[in-house]
């Protein structure tokens, strides 16, 4: 109850530390999407690559989100930005690559040889055969990474409250310190929250993004 | 014309076995030229490196007398059509895009190319309004393998490569699909060179037929000089023990009927070879009834287009020595006897060679 009424009278704050929540997770997933996609596409097209980038990716998604803040501090002092939104975005930006890059390449080396092979022998150029058959072709799979990463990291910016970035993390981290349910609640119900209706707003773009040849089609 | 000059693939270091060793073929303009072999054998190799997908080793590839390294890689493979067995649509496009993909990359307008998918589409026996906004996932691998000739024949290339186009579809459809194709080509003259691995669809399909072993090309000529007179053993085997059967369903009936005179409604008696009967027409010129040694084989006859083969076949079946041969609708024509087909059995190259001229060789689509 007592939370309930906390959360009535804080709404405009809860509003703008939401934003600030988002603001971090979609600057580092876009710029990830555009990193990652290209990684990608690179490594799927040298085989021999591969293996070392992805499993160079699976480390990095071990080291725990709290190590990796600390550890960007001393080195994003050099330009005055150790802590607060900067290191946040970066962090996210790391974490949010590994799902798109490892989508990217899983999608496009899936795809059906005889895509790649009619493309080829039809005359289409490298970049011809990736906009027009590889990448759509390949959208559902690269979506799905992307979902992975906005809802693993809408998480990891909960805890970027730690160094000052803001966020939704703040009534967390002021609920743990204060020892104040109400706000530690708050926090928590809103990541969820803005988790699962993220979530579910990409499950409609990545519905979009989705060739119409691609979904279940039934035959008119 | 496509020339093939000592046309050589050495995967790995000189010395280590050829995947296609030392191959020299000409396929003249208009021609179906069928590579056949077993799996392994090098055809597919050949093929791939007419648009350079591979790139030879040795030797050369003239399209029309230019050398296609002269060409442009991209701007070669946009003048040749290309079908594969997997058929390889885009499943993102729709039936007119995924024809009008070469088009496109030509710089045509969007209602050009929508216009010749139309076109295309019609050809290959497609309802148009039906088909053409539909995604490759909603039709089945017949109709699929129909829009993938569609598609290499959008941009109207000179050249046609077919990677065993009809081995995925059933038998039936096969059939007919091929029929289709030999009629599209009669009106196309495409020049076009298809990889298969069934001899029968090479005996049907070919004006030349080029039979490979290991990466070397055993024997080049038409399917009636490679069945009548086959290079060696392995040739021989490969065409197979009934290479006489294979041959008459290259010839129709109306290359060796003997016609008759007769009046309307009257009773015809026939004796061949000491098989006697008859044949009883109505007054329009229809088969009624046939006898054979004085048995009723009921309105037995076989159609003018009628392959040698089916007509064998229909021979022993009712255990006579002749058929009435019939026009389209069903008139009585002429006679077509076993001792005619025979003949053209033992008949040697030259000779047949004067009838394939008169381009009566295939079997006509629309009817078998």
């Amino acid at each position: 109850m007592d939370t309930l009424a906390y959360i009535a009278k804080n709404l405009p704050m809860i509003g703008m530390r939401a934003m600030e929540h988002l603001s971090i997770v979609v600057v580092a997933v876009v710029l990830a999407i555009a990193c990652g996609m290209a990684i990608g596409v690179f490594i799927a097209r040298r085989p021999r690559l591969a293996p070392a980038v992805l499993s160079g990716g699976s480390i990095m998604i071990t080291v725990p989100s709290i190590a990796l803040f600390g550890m960007l501090i001393p080195l994003l002092s050099i330009i005055g930005q150790g802590i607060g939104w900067l290191p946040a975005v970066i962090a996210v930006y790391i974490y949010s690559m590994v799902p798109i890059v490892r989508n990217t390449y899983t999608a496009l080396v899936g795809l059906d040889p005889a895509l790649r092979d009619a493309a080829i022998g039809m005359g289409m150029n490298p970049s011809q055969r990736l906009w027009r058959v590889e990448l759509p072709n390949a959208m559902p799979i690269i979506m799905a990474g992307v979902r992975v990463a906005v809802v693993m990291n809408i998480g990891v910016t909960a805890i970027a409250a730690y160094i000052g970035a803001g966020g939704l993390g703040t009534f967390i981290s002021r609920g743990i310190t204060q020892t104040d349910i109400r706000q530690l609640l708050t926090g928590a119900i809103a990541v969820s929250l803005l988790a699962i209706a993220s979530d579910f707003g990409l499950a409609l773009v990545q519905k979009r993004l989705t060739p119409l040849g691609l979904a279940q089609l039934d035959t008119p | 014309m496509i020339t093939l000059e000592n046309l050589s693939k050495v995967y790995g270091a000189p010395g280590t076995e050829a995947a296609v060793d030392d191959v020299s073929l000409t396929i003249g303009s208009g021609e179906i030229c069928v590579l056949i072999g077993p799996s392994g054998c090098g055809k597919t190799t050949t093929m791939r490196m007419v648009n350079r997908l591979i790139t030879p080793t040795g030797g050369r590839v003239l399209i029309d007398n230019q050398d296609t390294t002269a060409i442009d890689t991209v701007a070669l493979r946009r003048s040749i059509g290309y079908v594969i067995q997997q058929v390889g649509l885009f499943p993102n496009m729709t039936v007119e895009e995924n024809i009008g993909v070469v088009p496109r990359l030509l710089g045509w307008d969007r209602a050009r190319s929508r216009a010749r998918a139309a076109e295309l589409l019609d050809m290959v026996g497609l309802d148009v309004g039906q088909f053409l906004g539909r995604y490759p996932n909603q039709l089945s691998g017949g109709q699929q393998q129909r829009v993938g000739v569609a598609r290499a024949l959008a941009a109207d290339p000179p050249v046609l490569l077919m990677d065993e186009p009809f081995g995925a579809i059933d038998p039936i459809n096969r059939a007919t699909i091929q029929d289709q194709f030999l009629a599209m080509q009669q009106k196309l003259k495409k020049t076009v060179l298809l990889v298969s691995h069934d001899i029968d669809e090479a005996v049907k399909m070919a004006d030349r037929i080029a039979i490979f072993r290991a990466g070397r090309l055993e024997q080049a000529g038409t399917p009636d000089e490679i069945l009548i007179a086959p290079a060696n053993d392995f040739v021989s085997g490969f065409v197979g023990p009934d290479r006489a059967l294979k041959r008459l369903r290259r010839k129709r009936v109306s290359q060796i009927h003997i016609p008759l005179v007769y009046n309307m409604g009257q009773q015809i008696a026939v004796a061949v070879d000491g098989c006697h009967g008859t044949i009883q027409v109505d007054v329009g010129g229809l088969v009624v009834s046939v006898t054979a040694d004085g048995r009723a084989i009921g309105p037995a006859s076989v159609r003018m287009d009628t392959d040698l083969r089916v007509v064998v076949s229909e021979m022993l079946r009712l255990a006579i020595s002749w058929l009435p041969c019939v026009d389209g609708e069903g008139r009585l024509l002429g006679i077509v006897t076993q001792a005619a087909i025979s003949r053209q059995v033992n008949r040697v190259s030259g000779e047949a060679s004067s009838d394939d001229a008169s381009d009566q060789g295939k079997p006509n689509a629309a009817t078998l």
